[in-house]
């Protein structure tokens, strides 16, 4: 693309911690004033990358070249002189600070503090297009907006290389389509960008080089024009991409968990879940389709038992839910996959073994025994002997990736996090699982194998509520499919005739009634 | 080698803790400095004071007291509940107990027991008036604990009374009936000391194996934990928040029920207006230092109680013993910022060790 030199050339990078290897020959030529992408699965080594890159961490091996001349960085400080910036994932702003101060906070020696530093913000924004009101306070800007703050911070300390880190995970569509707006931006007054992501589609968008790490290393290079989301997938997980699909059904008519008439109020008395009538039968996969924040969260707590019910009826098989705590309704056969895995899935700062007695305190293996009463009661120790075994049958069972089960749950990747709550989830034959969406945020080799899991329990007569945003997994892995507005079940499709399209439409209350 | 030693939880405590007190040493030795002592002089003078067998013997009667109102405290703070109240709940449950065991005669063993019962009724009590307004009313427990403790102050003033349930002790004091010989605990002795030690000590230990048990072998301990952990995946899991509220609660005023105890039934046989107080605050720091474990709860609490003995000393050489106070309180705030660097960088340590093991499956 240039002719002139490459603005950073990483040759045979490797990086090794204590006895192993985190990245290994990495090479990449980056040219000047391109965007160029670096994908690869979470946990593939991109981060450690970047913060060789970025002066964070030194390689052991290997060169980095900048505008042509090999140069040794031994601090971000140092990377910064070289005109390397970095945006970070997790802004790093000063929520009571304006965006002036914000920006000018730690760099006052460049153009001081006050007329000056305002001028050159000023000047920047209006030449990459920044939009930036300098005396905006940081607390009322939006997530877009912050990014953006976070980019003239780095451009006004004089970067002429970004480093993105999954600048969009925090971002709403439209805020994406600005994002990539800006990069263009700046793309074209000369600077050079280095965007991490693992959302292919983006990708695909607004790089104009794509090198894949997988594993460590680089696996290959592309052009976005020569390669599909699906074969650039592919190269990241160094196989065939998984699809979402049921084959045969599997549904009989034995329902297994029954709503009816369920209405949850919030505080102010507004209906958040409303009149809400299913059933799910063994063997059934009923997925809900909805925009998020329309009761969805709601829903799935009222079942669990974490939210009080105004009025209606939650039955599991021909047992009463309603009013029962959410332990006995877990005793009774939920299986429960939460949303947020980490504040409602897992212990963080506890060891993966006790991560596996979470949620199921009162059962074996997790519990001994009582001698009294025939035994068939929980008895009030832990048993750790037996949850260590269990939790090193999941690990295995459920390929979850981690050199032990004494290390924290904070410790693995999303993808093994998630790998590790299905496991747990599925053990003790649930006869109903809730998945809140199941595969979000996990990379595309755990995505497989969490569909692969739901399959085969489903064919084992598992009943299945599926809530997921992401609508290519919905139709696929769902039979029966409703839809959800405002609390209320607007509509039911059937997933073996819909398009993404035409529920996206149903989502949005666009069309009425069903499209079957 | 540092990388090995952090991997352990434990030993990433340790560190901390010895960091922290060098640290404190430090600022302690500043401070004499500037104040024109010698440093190395006054710690020696110290620490042949406090190794002294009276000071011993002084040293882990105190350490008792202290451990169990650590204890009491580090119940509540494992499921982040702040029982700011251990003061409060110790004075009550030691007036009421007093009053008890001097007003009952009872064979012994049975003497004891009873009034350690009501010692631990009356503390669980008053704990339980901050967790029923927590679970019903949404009161923070910080604050009706806090406030709890002035209630309490007033109950034992009024109560401590000539009229009601106190006796005339010496021309300058006012306290319950002493408790006779059968409700007493006899002490242990020490060789070099006249002075016994309290066999409460023993009780008190049991109960540090006690809170090691329940918090990590039961079912009822790991609900608690995760509690502390995470309060929204414990309630996932299907842990009543609110019942574990009120029984974390009682609990913790169930132990600060003993605080009282070794003093009670090893010394003062008595509770009288010189009984000790503040226990319940020299608890909190006390529990953060051992990080709310009952093994490090218990070296904080023999610091603690050795500082204190040994300052004694001080006030001989002309040094203001208050010195004390201030390496106390310099040890307290470097551990708790010294704990948080350390717990960071074995974070760090954990990610990258998984990473590591990982990578070598990669490469």
């Amino acid at each position: 693309m240039s002719t002139t030199l490459p603005a950073v050339e990483l040759h045979g990078i490797t990086k090794r911690f204590p006895g192993v290897v985190a990245n290994h020959d990495i090479d990449i030529e980056v040219a000047e004033g391109t965007v160029h992408a670096i994908v690869g699965e979470n946990g593939a080594g991109k981060s450690t990358l970047m913060k060789i890159l970025y002066g964070m961490q030194r390689p052991d091996e290997g060169t980095i070249k900048v505008a042509g001349r090999e140069v040794s960085l031994h601090s971000p400080s140092d990377a910064i002189a070289l005109g390397i910036g970095m945006v970070h994932q997790h802004f790093m702003l000063a929520d009571n600070l304006t965006v002036l101060e914000n920006v000018v906070l730690g760099a006052e020696k460049l153009h001081g503090i006050g007329v000056r530093a305002r001028r050159r913000i000023e000047e920047i924004s209006r030449q990459y297009g920044l939009g930036v009101e300098p005396d905006r306070l940081v607390e009322r800007l939006g997530v877009g907006a912050r990014q953006r703050v976070e980019i003239l911070k780095v451009l006004y300390r004089g970067a002429k290389i970004l480093i993105l880190d999954e600048p969009t995970a925090v971002l709403v569509p439209h805020e994406v389509d600005e994002l990539f707006g800006n990069l263009r931006d700046l793309k074209r007054e000369g600077l050079t960008v280095i965007f991490i992501s693992h959302k292919l589609d983006e990708v695909l968008s607004v790089a104009d080089t794509i090198t894949v790490i997988r594993r460590g290393t680089t696996v290959d290079t592309v052009r976005p024009g020569d390669v599909t989301a699906r074969q650039l997938a592919e190269l990241m997980v160094g196989s065939e991409l998984p699809v979402p699909e049921l084959r045969e059904s599997t549904v009989t008519d034995v329902p297994v968990l029954t709503l009816g008439h369920l209405t949850v109020r919030d505080a102010s008395g507004r209906a958040v879940v409303d009149d809400v009538s299913l059933t799910i039968h063994e063997g059934e996969i009923l997925g809900i389709a909805g925009v998020e924040g329309n009761g969805q969260a709601e829903l799935v707590e009222a079942i669990m038992g974490m939210l009080p019910i105004e009025s209606g009826v939650i039955r599991l098989g021909d047992q009463d839910l309603t009013g029962m705590p959410t332990r006995r309704r877990r005793e009774e056969g939920i299986g429960f996959i939460p949303e947020d895995r980490q504040r409602y899935g897992l212990l963080l700062d506890s060891p993966l073994w006790e991560n596996r007695i979470l949620g199921h305190q009162t059962r074996p293996p997790n519990v001994k025994r009582a001698w009294r009463r025939g035994g068939r009661r929980p008895g009030a120790l832990i048993d750790r002997q037996g949850a260590r075994r269990d939790t090193e049958r999941i690990v295995a069972e459920y390929d979850v990736r981690t050199p032990s089960i004494d290390v924290t749950a904070g410790s693995l990747s999303g993808g093994n996090q998630q790998k590790l709550i299905v496991g747990r989830e599925m053990s003790s034959d649930p006869k109903l699982l809730i998945a809140a969406h199941p595969t979000r945020g996990v990379d595309v080799g755990a995505q497989s194998a969490i569909w692969d899991h739901l399959r085969n329990a489903r064919a084992n007569g598992l009943a299945v509520l599926l809530i997921s945003a992401d609508l290519d997994e919905l139709i696929g892995m769902s039979d029966t499919l409703r839809v959800i507005l405002r609390g209320r079940l607007v509509g039911s499709a059937d997933p073996a005739t819909i398009t993404p399209d035409d529920l996206g439409s149903l989502m949005t209350g666009a069309a009425e009634g069903s499209a079957a | 080698m540092i990388y090995r030693l952090m991997r352990r939880p434990w030993t990433r405590t340790l560190v901390a803790a010895v960091v922290a007190l060098l640290f404190s040493i430090v600022i302690t030795s500043i401070v004499l400095q500037v104040s024109g002592f010698n440093p190395p002089s006054t710690f020696q003078a110290m620490f042949d004071f406090g190794t002294d067998p009276d000071s011993i013997v002084n040293t882990v009667n105190r350490a008792a007291t202290y451990y169990l109102s650590a204890l009491a405290v580090a119940i509540g703070f494992r499921m982040n509940l702040f029982n700011i109240g251990v003061d409060g709940q110790y004075r009550v449950a030691a007036m009421l107990a007093a009053a008890a065991g001097g007003a009952w005669a009872l064979p012994a063993v049975l003497h004891q027991v009873v009034i350690i019962v009501v010692a631990v009724a009356a503390g669980g009590a008053w704990a339980a008036i901050a967790a029923v307004l927590k679970v019903t009313r949404g009161v923070s427990e910080v604050i009706s604990t806090i406030m709890l403790n002035f209630i309490g102050s007033g109950l034992i003033a009024y109560l401590l009374n000539p009229s009601r349930l106190a006796v005339q002790l010496g021309p300058n004091n006012i306290g319950t009936k002493p408790i006779s010989h059968s409700g007493r605990m006899p002490g242990i002795t020490y060789p070099g000391s006249e002075l016994k030690i309290y066999s409460f000590v023993i009780i008190a230990v049991l109960c540090g194996i006690g809170f090691w048990y329940v918090i990590n072998r039961t079912r009822f301990g790991f609900d608690l934990r995760a509690t502390g952990l995470s309060q929204t995946a414990a309630t996932a899991s299907g842990v009543d928040a609110r019942r574990m509220v009120v029984i974390a609660m009682v609990m913790s005023g169930a132990i600060a029920g003993l605080v009282g105890m070794p003093q009670l039934l090893g010394g003062s046989y008595s509770y009288s207006l010189d009984f000790p107080t503040g226990i319940g605050f020299t608890g909190i720091g006390i529990a953060l230092l051992g990080r709310n474990n009952p093994v490090g709860i218990a070296f904080a609490s023999l610091l603690w109680a050795f500082l204190d003995q040994s300052s004694q000393i001080l006030d001989f050489n002309d040094i203001p013993k208050e010195i004390v106070a201030i390496t106390q309180a310099a040890v307290l705030l470097s551990v708790v910022v010294v704990y948080e660097v350390v717990s960071r960088v074995g974070q760090r340590i954990d990610q990258r060790h998984v990473a590591a093991q990982l990578g070598e499956v990669a490469a």
